[in-house]
């Protein structure tokens, strides 16, 4: 059984004072995250990424489709005990402390009254907050409030857990620490499902990525495998500091590095390039595979036309 | 009553305070005090009567300001500096976070009221120097207040689950006025007729009935509140907060949290 | 830094000398004002809007309109008295708010009575207001008293007997009003009767200008008998002499009076050329209407409130 579930999930917003103008937020998604994967859902701002998420966590009600986490509903106590949140730059109620504020969402989750102490100190330890955990969260600075968000995220013990842009406002320490969480909460058996923009993290962390653009799903795939498709390219270093006129004439931009030449050309033009150094007896040093990264996949995604209009135009 | 109502309660009265509301009482007590050492020189013979009638206005002005102020964003606030989204993706319900704001701003309120009633047996204890048994009569004045905070927070809730803050006072507060009226808009939907009546006499039974609540007056000249008024202003009170409550639970339950 | 220590200078004084500005001229503004006409100083008149408009909190409003009135005829009073044209009107807010503010109807039945420049003059709304208290007060005998002495004011002993009547019924009713009914159906015109009336409001009211009024009534009565009892010694005096007395000292030696006569303040009378007797301090005496000095003009009066 997926740990997620996501069933033809629309919404489309009625918009305006006589609410004529109707805005498509979500087209129909479909997709299935597995038990024990970390799943990141990538796309440019307003592409969709929190609007799922609202659906999923109930705030939002979807105008058509259904979704189920862990195989039940979504407004299913049972289930919201064994999920946990974090939205976009969270913000929490600003009068009590950070370990209030953990306390009182332990309660709120059913956490057992003598368990729920201790597991207070222990991910207050866990996201570094246990010095400042007195200190009133307004007085909290936006990293400190995103390391809150995880804390409240984690505290119950949920076995998914959904993060909406985790590492945003972070400094790349902290951003190495959320990262390091995630992969210790994979560890520990737990799925999570991550919406960012950045690529780099996803590229690093997730097992697979859904990418989503102006609400519809434009691809979904394990990380290495989409960016297969991808035509790649390859990196070739030599000695010197001149530039065979035959790869000048590729256009690429050529780069030097101490005492030798680099450049990366595509693939394609690879046996060309060695060409023109051998015959210019250049003394070649290295041929290295340049993997092409998700961002290529990611912006080659997002250029391509949206599939569902031809299907909407007609329904 | 269920742990997380009760929590939610909990939480919303730890905030009104931190929120320093119960600052008030600096205000309330200044004014009563004043009240107490002027009203021999001011007035004549009826410093007993002005006591009360100052003490339980007060109580009154001042709690309905509170209840309108706090109420009004009760929800609305949550929505906007988006605290809700966390408490709502565990295990609550959104009528509980309702019945919880709803019970934790009326404790925040009874607590108020408790300690203004000791400052105004204080400063009736210092006019008069002693307490006669129509005093008793003040306590009653002053449940009947509690009753009308608690119809004023539920309405303040319903206008904030669904309503910006600025037209949910704008809306408790014209509510409040028109319910000090009830009775007169009752007397006077009987000299209309036709769709006239029906709208009137539909407000009039729709506003909330504050003027039975309100025996200020009757209790400052000693006279006592008959039994069964207590009664049945207890049901009304219980009554109309549970409708409220209702159709804010319809709305609040089908709404989307952008 | 220096500029901004300029700014702070300029920014002080100008505030200063703003507010003190301010100030001198809204003094400049009152003095051009005229007297607020009526209307305007009771803000609202109509005491059905007013009660509407204070959403049921009315004891207050009616506790602060009941001190308005108070504190207006006493500043009126103090500054010489006039006609009182607000004090109705501030009693009739008063009662309507509150019909069960007892005070009230005291001050309106002692203070809308008296003529001016004493009191408003007008007994028929002191009257209509009395009545209105009796009707919302039924078992309070004290606004029978009060009913039943503005008609003894006005010489209506039958209609005053009858509001003692009244009142004497009522449980708790002190006994002197059994004792008045009687006294004002058959004595209604007596001097006795008067100052068993002001004798009965002097120690049963508990309000210092009601009491203050009372006790300058019992000193007329003191002086009227005092003159009922001296004019006939005059007249002694001029059988026996033929001429009218220059002072007392001259009576003193004809054996007719044993030392001079002293009016309630203890003042000396005086004696008139042709006999008659006068007080010396007209001024100090109100409501007097014998014994007043030839030529004596009336100046506003004055009560001190602890008599």
């Amino acid at each position: 059984m997926p740990a997620i579930e996501i069933l033809g999930l629309e919404k489309i917003y009625n918009a305006g004072f006589w609410r004529k103008r109707s805005k498509r937020a979500l087209r129909p998604l479909t997709l299935a995250v597995e038990e024990g994967e970390i799943f990141g859902f990538l796309g440019p701002n307003g592409a969709g990424k929190t609007t799922t998420l609202k659906i999923l966590m109930g705030l939002v009600f979807p105008t058509a489709g259904s979704a189920r986490i862990l195989g039940m509903e979504l407004d299913d106590p049972r289930m919201k005990a064994q999920i946990g949140f974090l939205p976009e730059q969270p913000y929490f109620y600003d009068h009590l402390t950070a370990r209030e504020l953990l306390h009182y969402y332990g309660q709120l989750s059913g956490v057992d009254g003598k368990q729920l102490s201790p597991k207070v100190e222990a991910v207050l330890e866990q996201v570094k907050l246990s010095d400042s955990a007195n200190v009133q969260l307004r007085k909290f600075s936006k990293g400190m409030l995103q390391r809150v968000g995880i804390a409240q995220a984690i505290l119950h013990d949920p076995k998914v857990v959904f993060l909406d842009e985790p590492m945003s406002g972070l400094d790349p320490m902290g951003r190495r620490e959320v990262r390091s969480l995630i992969e210790d909460l994979k560890a520990r058996g737990k799925t999570i499902f991550f919406s960012t923009h950045i690529l780099s993290d996803a590229e690093a962390l997730c097992d697979r990525v859904g990418i989503i653009h102006h609400g519809e799903l434009r691809g979904v795939g394990a990380v290495a495998e989409l960016t297969a498709g991808v035509h790649g390219k390859v990196e070739i270093i030599w000695q010197g500091a001149r530039v065979p006129d035959g790869i000048r004439t590729m256009g690429a931009e050529c780069r030097a590095a101490g005492e030798t030449m680099r450049v990366t050309v595509p693939e394609e033009n690879q046996d060309a390039a060695l060409e023109a150094l051998r015959r210019e007896r250049l003394r070649l040093i290295s041929v290295v595979p340049v993997r092409s990264s998700l961002e290529d996949y990611f912006v080659a995604q997002l250029d391509a036309p949206v599939k569902s209009e031809a299907v909407s135009s007609q329904s | 009553m269920n742990s997380r109502v009760f929590h939610i309660a909990t939480n919303t009265f730890r905030e009104a305070v931190r929120d320093r509301v119960l600052y008030n009482l600096i205000g309330f007590a200044l004014l009563m005090s004043a009240a107490a050492v002027l009203v021999g020189q001011v007035s004549i013979q009826i410093e007993r009567l002005v006591v009360i009638n100052l003490g339980l206005t007060a109580v009154s002005l001042f709690g309905i300001v509170i209840a309108i102020f706090i109420g009004i964003g009760l929800v609305s606030k949550e929505i906007d500096k988006r605290t809700l989204y966390t408490v709502l993706s565990r295990p609550v319900r959104r009528w509980e976070f309702i019945a919880g704001k709803f019970f934790g701003l009326s404790g925040t309120l009874v607590v108020n009221t408790f300690f203004m009633a000791i400052g105004v047996f204080a400063a009736l204890a210092y006019v008069s120097h002693h307490f006669v048994s129509s005093d008793f009569g003040v306590l009653i004045a002053l449940y009947f207040i509690v009753l009308q905070f608690i119809i004023i927070t539920a309405l303040a809730l319903f206008f904030s689950s669904f309503s910006t803050p600025i037209f949910s006072a704008i809306f408790a507060f014209w509510l409040f006025v028109i319910g000090s009226f009830a009775q007169d808009l009752r007397n006077f939907s009987a000299m209309t007729h036709g769709l006239v009546r029906w709208l009137v006499t539909g407000a009039a039974y729709l506003v909330p009935n504050f003027s039975a609540l309100n025996v200020i007056t009757q209790v400052a000249h000693g006279e006592p509140v008959p039994l069964n008024l207590i009664v049945l202003n207890t049901i009304y009170a219980l009554v109309y907060s549970i409708a409220v409550l209702s159709a804010a639970v319809l709305i609040f339950e089908r709404r989307n949290l952008k | 830094m220096i500029a901004s220590r300029r700014v702070t200078a300029i920014a002080g004084t100008l505030l200063v000398c703003s507010m003190v500005s301010a100030a001198l001229l809204i003094q400049a503004v009152d003095d051009l004002r005229p007297a607020a006409p009526l209307q305007e100083m009771l803000y609202i008149s109509s005491p059905k809007l007013l009660k509407r408009l204070c959403l049921g909190y009315d004891g207050l409003l009616a506790d602060i309109y009941w001190t308005r009135a108070v504190q207006y005829f006493g500043g009126t009073h103090s500054r010489g008295g006039g006609t009182y044209k607000l004090l109705w009107p501030l009693l009739n807010i008063t009662t309507q708010l509150d019909p069960h503010l007892i005070a009230a109807y005291e001050f309106a039945g002692t203070f809308l009575l008296a003529k001016p420049p004493e009191g408003a003059g007008d007994p028929a709304k002191a009257i209509a207001l009395v009545q209105y208290g009796t009707q919302n007060n039924p078992n309070d005998w004290h606004l029978f008293y009060d009913l039943a002495f503005i008609y003894y004011d006005l010489k209506d002993y039958r209609n005053s007997a009858f509001a003692f009547l009244r009142g004497s019924q009522l449980p708790d009713a002190h006994p002197f009003l059994k004792i008045m009914a009687a006294q004002m159906a058959e004595h209604g015109g007596d001097l006795n009767t008067a100052r068993m009336m002001w004798t009965a409001t002097y120690e049963t009211t508990h309000d210092k200008m009601i009491r203050a009024n009372a006790a300058a009534h019992l000193r007329v009565i003191q002086v009227d008998e005092d003159l009922t009892g001296l004019e006939p010694l005059v007249e002694k005096y001029r059988a026996r002499t033929g001429r009218f007395p220059e002072s007392f000292t001259e009576m003193i030696s004809a054996g007719i009076i044993r030392s001079i006569p002293l009016d309630p303040l203890r003042h000396p009378y005086r004696l008139e050329p042709g006999g008659r007797i006068v007080v010396s301090n007209p001024d100090e005496l109100p409501f007097l209407d014998q014994g007043l000095p030839s030529g004596y003009v009336p100046r506003p009066p004055k009560l001190s409130p602890v008599d």
